[in-house]
């Protein structure tokens, strides 16, 4: 497959002779302020025997000043955010005065929430994203109002949860009680939508390092969640890049928050088991 | 297919000179894939094809498929073949089968279905991510996909 994408690309290049979008160094390596290794590539997980070898994150396949953007926490836009969301932790927020540090001391605390989530909540009974467990503090513990699905508040949130994560191995669990939520994503995943009858495999595991138009496909990976984009200038959660990867299919998308996004949330997840936490990241 | 009889028999009394188009549902593959019969009996217009597959709003067919026929159109994707010699390669009929259902031809291919309007999971309408209306129409109309056919078959190799 690599073999194929260089050759073409090259032919391509050479037969259209135009300004095409700037190739990515898919060797590059990340190092986030010359300090936090990133794993972008490595062995695939156990569960995606038989459908891919190695996996890859999204930062590979961008090009090399997008790829830069994100080595340093001060050319990175998404910082922004997490600075952003860093503030909301500490401060009070709902009836009862209170701020997440009054109950979790400070954010590295936390640094384990976002290579492992989704996760199963006994409690409750259900795998939770990230957001879902803070709406339950917000509405449970602050006497808060619940934030909407992918609000500024909820991705500046889950952009300081991140930052202190980077590094950190992705290890979402598949198995016990998350088990059938899991199998509902893996099917999901594997579903041909839409009018032009395509499922995500179709793209991001057939077709990754392939040209689609002006995009360099990636596996789609969400480790880098959430996603400052260049293209829309702000951060995008990942349930709202799933909709918009639906939408493209000519379909009748789900809704972020919705349980079907929630289930191939976790699937997807479990896909990048082993890459290292590195959002929020840049991206086109 | 009552149309196209009917059609065919305005034909032999010498008042009708066009064949009635033949709806999605209706179109008829042989073995391989390839559908013989024209889709509205009316010649393609290798012209508009060529603007068809490669504007984004219509076929789109660049987004996938690079080709030194159209070398000026940026952006040429790497998810199918290269199209050039695709008028040798395949017989019009071929050419036919594999835009109207290329899955007719290759089964399990990545390549949608540019003349069919059921058989979908959730479709939408369009790029709006809404549900589709009742009557959802094919992504090219009969003409167009002719219009498609006629550009492929210009496609040659010397
Ligand atoms: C028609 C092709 C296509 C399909 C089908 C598709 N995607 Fe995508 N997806 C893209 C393109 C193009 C991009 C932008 C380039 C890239 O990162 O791959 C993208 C990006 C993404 C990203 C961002 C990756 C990153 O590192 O920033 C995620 C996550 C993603 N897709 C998940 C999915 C999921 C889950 C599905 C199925 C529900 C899906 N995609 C279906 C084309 C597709
Ligand atoms: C989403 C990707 C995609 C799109 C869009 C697409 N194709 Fe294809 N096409 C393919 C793939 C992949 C194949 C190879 C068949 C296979 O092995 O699955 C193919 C095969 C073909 C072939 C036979 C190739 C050869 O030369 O032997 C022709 C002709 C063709 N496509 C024409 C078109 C036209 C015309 C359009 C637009 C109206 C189009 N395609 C749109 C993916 C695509």
């Amino acid at each position: 497959m690599k073999f194929k994408y260089t050759h073409s690309a090259a032919a391509v290049l050479l037969a259209i002779g135009l300004a095409s979008p700037a190739m990515a160094d898919e060797e590059a390596e990340l190092v986030i302020n010359d300090e936090i290794e990133i794993v972008t590539k490595t062995t695939a997980p156990a569960h995606l025997d038989g459908h891919l070898d190695e996996i890859l994150s999204g930062w590979r396949f961008r090009s090399d000043d997008t790829q830069a953007m994100q080595m340093d926490d001060f050319d990175n836009p998404a910082m922004l955010g997490a600075e952003a969301g860093m503030e909301l932790f500490e401060t009070a927020w709902g009836s009862e005065g209170k701020s997440c540090a009054d109950c979790h001391t400070d954010l590295e605390s936390l640094s384990h929430v976002r290579p492992t989530y989704p996760k199963w909540n006994e409690g409750a009974g259900e795998v939770r994203t990230m957001q879902m467990q803070i709406n339950d503090c917000l509405t449970g513990r602050m006497g808060a109002e619940a934030e909407k699905y992918d609000s500024n508040n909820m991705l500046n949130l889950e952009a300081a949860l991140s930052s202190v994560a980077r590094g950190l191995p992705v290890n979402v669990a598949i198995d016990g009680p998350a088990a059938e939520t899991w199998e509902k994503g893996k099917e999901i995943y594997y579903t041909r939508f839409g009018q032009l009858e395509l499922s995500c495999a179709n793209c991001h595991e057939q077709n990754y390092g392939n040209m689609i138009r002006a995009d360099h496909l990636s596996q789609g990976q969400i480790n880098g969640f959430p996603a400052y984009r260049l293209k829309n200038a702000k951060l995008n959660g990942v349930q709202g890049r799933f909709k918009g990867c639906v939408r493209d299919t000519r379909a009748e998308t789900f809704s972020p928050g919705s349980p079907e996004f929630i289930a191939l949330e976790l699937y997807v997840a479990s896909r990048g088991n082993g890459l290292s936490i590195e959002g929020p990241s840049v991206r086109n | 297919m009552k149309r196209i009889a009917i059609s065919f028999a305005a034909l032999a009394l010498g008042t009708v000179a066009a064949q009635a188009e033949i709806a999605a549902g209706d179109v008829q593959f042989d073995d391989y894939g390839a559908v013989e019969m024209s889709l509205t009996g009316a010649p393609g217009d290798p012209e508009q094809g060529r603007v068809i597959m490669t504007t984004k709003s219509m076929g789109n067919c660049v987004s996938c498929h690079a080709a030194d026929a159209y070398a000026d159109v940026p952006f040429h994707g790497e998810v199918g073949p290269w199209l050039d010699g695709a008028g040798d390669r395949w017989s019009e009929a071929e050419l036919r089968g594999l835009v109207v259902n290329a899955k007719m031809t290759f089964e399990g291919t990545v390549m949608p279905a540019f003349y069919k309007v059921d058989g979908f999971t959730r479709p939408g309408d369009a790029y709006t991510g809404k549900a589709a209306p009742a009557d959802l129409p094919p992504i090219l109309s009969a003409q167009q996909v002719e219009d498609v056919v006629a550009y492929l078959m210009t496609l040659k190799d010397d």
